[in-house]
């Protein structure tokens, strides 16, 4: 299980995933071979999956961003399955999110301006299979997103 | 805005895998020489490609074991200014992201908790004492997948 001085380490990594070892080791307060075992430690416990870069899609020209809420037809059996299989072939759909809730599915998606977005609507979303309702909202600004746990 | 060969477009994919990876490691995966590896990494830096890392925490294995999607409508637009609600929606630790949106809805958040009461907590303690708040609309999470986007 975790102690406190994982937590104060981890506390420091995911709010700065950057830092080099060194760095990390000296401002969780921990001798930089303590700390190398420990992170070590978590990641062969699969705590620490990954360390990620996060691309700035809009540096790459996608200035666009929707989300877009879905209801399936749930008499259809296979729905969930089929419907996803179809999403993860869309290469601009960013994030797929299953839901219990009003929601069935979530899909993030990102389009050059709207024009190319109204193309990918007609040509690649509306024609993923089981589509019983769908609504979109457009993104405006992201004010948080460091997605850190209150650890 | 910069464009990208394919070469950059494998480097993009490789540390969104792993970031830690040295430039070494990269050319050595993609048939590059380290300097020529480094020279497109900062590249992609330098034009704000990468925008920063994230670490991919395992939420179960931390004890958090659920995340809700919560749409916020504002009840008092004009009388509570956008920058308070930001401010004080920000500042909730268990709130990891907060969206402004377009729609049905003025913000999108993601809230994560122990458990399905101590989300209720949150709820109850947190997101509906928030200044300005009106309708609110949550759906748990169930399953969640990101995909690597057009860099394919």
């Amino acid at each position: 299980m975790l102690d406190d001085i994982d937590r104060r380490l981890l506390r420091h990594y995911q709010h700065a995933p950057d830092l080099g070892p060194a760095e990390l080791a000296l401002r969780a307060g921990l001798a930089p071979a303590t700390c190398a075992r420990r992170l070590e430690r978590l990641r062969a416990a699969g705590i620490i999956r990954a360390n990620r870069a996060v691309i700035d899609w809009r540096a790459l020209g996608y200035a666009v961003e929707v989300s877009l809420r879905i209801a399936l037809d749930k008499t259809q059996p296979r729905a969930f399955d089929e419907f996803l299989s179809a999403a993860r072939l869309v290469p601009e759909v960013l994030e797929i999110q299953t839901f219990l809730g009003r929601v069935d599915l979530r899909l993030s998606v990102i389009a050059r301006d709207m024009a190319h977005y109204q193309d990918l609507y007609r040509s690649a979303i509306l024609t993923l299979p089981h589509i019983a309702d769908i609504e979109a909202l457009m993104h405006v600004a992201r004010i948080k997103s460091d997605e850190a746990l209150p650890l | 805005m910069i464009a990208l060969d394919t070469i950059d477009r494998q480097i993009l994919r490789a540390l969104c895998t792993d970031a830690t990876q040295s430039a070494t490691a990269i050319g050595r995966a993609l048939g590059l020489s380290q300097p020529a590896a480094w020279r497109r990494i900062r590249r992609l830096h330098e034009a704000g490609v990468i925008k920063g890392q994230r670490l991919d925490l395992d939420h179960d294995k931390l004890g958090f074991g659920v995340t809700v999607f919560l749409g916020v409508k504002l009840a008092t637009k004009g009388r509570v200014s956008l920058e308070d609600f930001e401010r004080a929606v920000t500042a909730i630790p268990e709130v990891q992201t907060v969206e402004h949106i377009l729609g049905l809805y003025d913000y999108r958040l993601r809230v994560v908790a122990r458990d399905i009461s101590d989300f209720e907590r949150v709820l109850r303690r947190r997101i509906m004492t928030l200044p300005g708040v009106g309708n609110v609309e949550a759906n748990v999470l169930l399953s969640e997948e990101r995909r690597p986007g057009p860099i394919g």
